[in-house]
């Protein structure tokens, strides 16, 4: 394998006749970081990682992977290797062929190749079905050829396209763990495309929210969530209340609400229930405040059952100063 | 299941029925015909069953013609059927890219489909003896032997009557071309180019091996309808005959059933194709998979 790369935009613009979707971002990936790009569809996330594949042109700014701008280069000339979202299996080759397609283009004699293949396979647990065809492979599967058949190139960066949307949900938080088991072993830099944030929580060295074009905000999964920098990101992580408090924007983590009895003295605001969620581990209680702001609760199981509260119920909400967190406006 | 059928399903089921014999009538006609004895006519009843017509027809007893004629196609339906597939794929891949003028191209290209095959045949045959006339000059003027003694016309099979088999194939193997990469996802190309294949290689390894199945189809088309084409032919051949043309004109002179013979014994020819290229496309596919 060769060596992980930083991979760094600067100002990168991509624009399609006329309509502009990716808008002057700029971004450092760490070498052998797992930095995942979050947004909601359309925000610009896919061009930017086929920007940095070479499969889309970039209208404007540059990409370096490592020390060498590669805005010229084949995708192949990258040291890049991407991992598309159908996969894009080759259905006419057998898995282990599709693994060693890339040797095959280079001119690597057939007995090598695959032998190769078959130990690239090994490492996907996916031995024992070398010979069969894509279309015979559950999802499952066919996503381990696919990162099998990208790793085989030895790329120094690893770009995924929404790999796990296409998995349901079990095998999706299965196939996660394997995902990050495979980067920490290798120590490639990856970079990850997701429209999903418990994905990236859970997956990302670096989060970078993405919206419209530009980048809302990218640091660590804690730093996002706990330091949301825009209402639009403290929206799109989820499980955040924005407010307005005082004439501040401010964002309070709905594990951060207290609820209290009405008469309490240190009471923020008064509220009524409107709606209770049982969830398992935890219950979301749907709060309506006097001033008609709405906002959500949530109570670990037991707690919330050591004094339970029905809808309609009268109550007062507090939460400590620290937890409130301030906004900037949307960009 | 056991409900009664309403009154609609036998009136429509009687319309099918009228539509299978109409469909198929003839063909069995000529079929059961073509076994005519030796003593029976071109009509029922049958007198006798024999395969007295086919033996005339194989021993082609005062019947070069025919025989030529059947090669004569056969060599350009093969013509046919290769420049076809290759020129549809060509232009298929050539319209993905959205280039200037596409639409009107396409137009062009598709416009031979409307306009009445024998006013294109009439047409090509025109332009060819302008043709013609033009070697002719410039042959006297140059001195050129052969063309001021043995030069007669530049029509013929595999001149005009190739190009006129082809403005009747190429739109369809283009439109099928069309619906081919309308569904074909650009992803595996991306993918072999990521995974450092030239785009000759990506053609080669990628693109032409999963359209493949798609290319006996255009393949088949191309021989077809170039085989029994004859309007199109009718003009452009020169001195020569296709079979269409060579059975056309035996229509109008026919004296015995050595024609369903001959009827029979290609549309046999046609049938053995389309088995061949239907079991040549189901190999080809990847197996689906099962369960």
């Amino acid at each position: 394998m060769s060596d992980a790369q930083t991979v760094e935009l600067a100002a990168v613009t991509k624009r399609y006749d006329g309509a502009l979707a990716v808008d002057a971002i700029s971004l450092k990936i760490k070498a052998g970081s797992y930095c995942c790009l979050l947004g909601p569809s359309g925000c610009g996330k896919s061009s930017t990682l086929r920007m940095i594949a070479g499969h889309e042109d970039v209208t404007d700014g540059h990409i370096m992977i490592g020390p060498r701008v590669v805005n010229d280069d084949p995708p192949a000339a990258r040291g890049t290797a991407m991992m598309f979202q159908s996969y894009a299996l080759f259905p006419h080759l057998s898995v282990a062929e599709n693994v060693a397609f890339s040797l095959r283009m280079k001119g690597v004699a057939r007995a090598e190749r695959l032998d190769r293949a078959e130990r690239m396979l090994d490492l996907v647990s996916m031995t024992e079905f070398s010979d069969r065809k894509p279309t015979q492979l559950s999802g499952g599967q066919q996503q381990r050829v696919a990162l099998a058949r990208a790793l085989m190139t030895e790329p120094s960066v690893l770009l995924l396209d929404e790999p796990l949307s296409a998995l349901d949900p079990f095998l999706r938080v299965r196939m996660r763990s394997e995902l990050r088991r495979i980067q920490a072993e290798m120590g490639l830099t990856f970079i990850h495309v997701t429209h999903s944030q418990e994905e990236a929580m859970a997956l990302a060295d670096l989060v970078v929210v993405m919206n419209d074009g530009r980048i809302a905000q990218a640091a660590s999964p804690r730093e996002i969530y706990n330091a949301p920098r825009t209402p639009f990101v403290a929206r799109f992580i989820g499980g955040h209340n924005i407010l307005d408090d005082g004439g501040r924007t401010i964002a309070l983590r709905a594990d951060d609400v207290a609820i209290l009895p009405p008469g309490e003295a240190a009471a923020r605001r008064r509220a009524r229930v409107s709606e209770i969620e049982y969830r398992g581990p935890d219950v979301r209680v749907g709060l309506e405040t006097e001033a008609g702001e709405t906002l959500n609760a949530v109570m670990r199981e037991r707690a919330f059952f050591d004094s339970p509260l029905a809808p309609g119920a009268d109550v007062a909400i507090g939460w400590r100063p620290e937890a409130a967190h301030e906004l900037s406006r949307d960009a | 299941m056991s409900a009664r059928r309403p009154r609609s399903f036998y009136v429509l089921a009687f319309l099918f029925v009228l539509f299978l014999l109409f469909l198929y009538g003839p063909m069995i006609s000529i079929l059961v015909l073509s076994f005519q004895g030796p003593e029976g006519g071109l009509v029922f009843p049958m007198v006798g069953v024999s395969t007295h017509w086919f033996e005339r027809l194989w021993a082609g007893g005062g019947q070069v013609e025919i025989g030529a004629a059947l090669r004569r196609s056969f060599a350009l339906a093969l013509v046919v059927m290769v420049l076809t597939v290759t020129i549809s794929v060509l232009a298929g891949l050539a319209f993905r890219r959205r280039f200037r003028g596409a639409t009107v191209l396409l137009y062009v290209a598709i416009a031979s489909l409307i306009v009445p095959s024998i006013v294109v045949s009439l047409g090509i045959a025109l332009e060819f003896r302008l043709l013609d006339d033009a070697i002719k000059a410039v042959g006297a003027v140059a001195g050129i032997e052969w063309v001021q003694t043995g030069f007669v016309s530049a029509l013929g099979p595999f001149t005009s009557g190739l190009g006129a088999h082809l403005t009747w194939t190429l739109p369809f193997g283009l439109l099928i071309m069309f619906a081919v990469f309308n569904r074909f996802d650009p992803a595996y190309e991306e993918a072999a180019r990521d995974l450092g294949a030239t785009p000759w290689q990506t053609f080669r390894h990628v693109t032409l091996p999963m359209i493949a199945p798609f290319l006996i189809g255009v393949a088949v088309f191309g021989f077809t309808l170039s085989w029994d084409e004859l309007a199109r032919s009718s003009q452009v051949m020169g001195a020569q005959n296709t079979l269409p043309m060579q059975l056309a004109a035996k229509t109008t002179t026919v004296t015995d059933p050595e024609i369903y013979a001959l009827g029979t014994a290609t549309t046999g020819g046609s049938v053995l194709l389309l088995l061949v290229a239907f079991t040549l496309i189901s190999l080809m596919q990847p197996r689906r998979k099962r369960g």
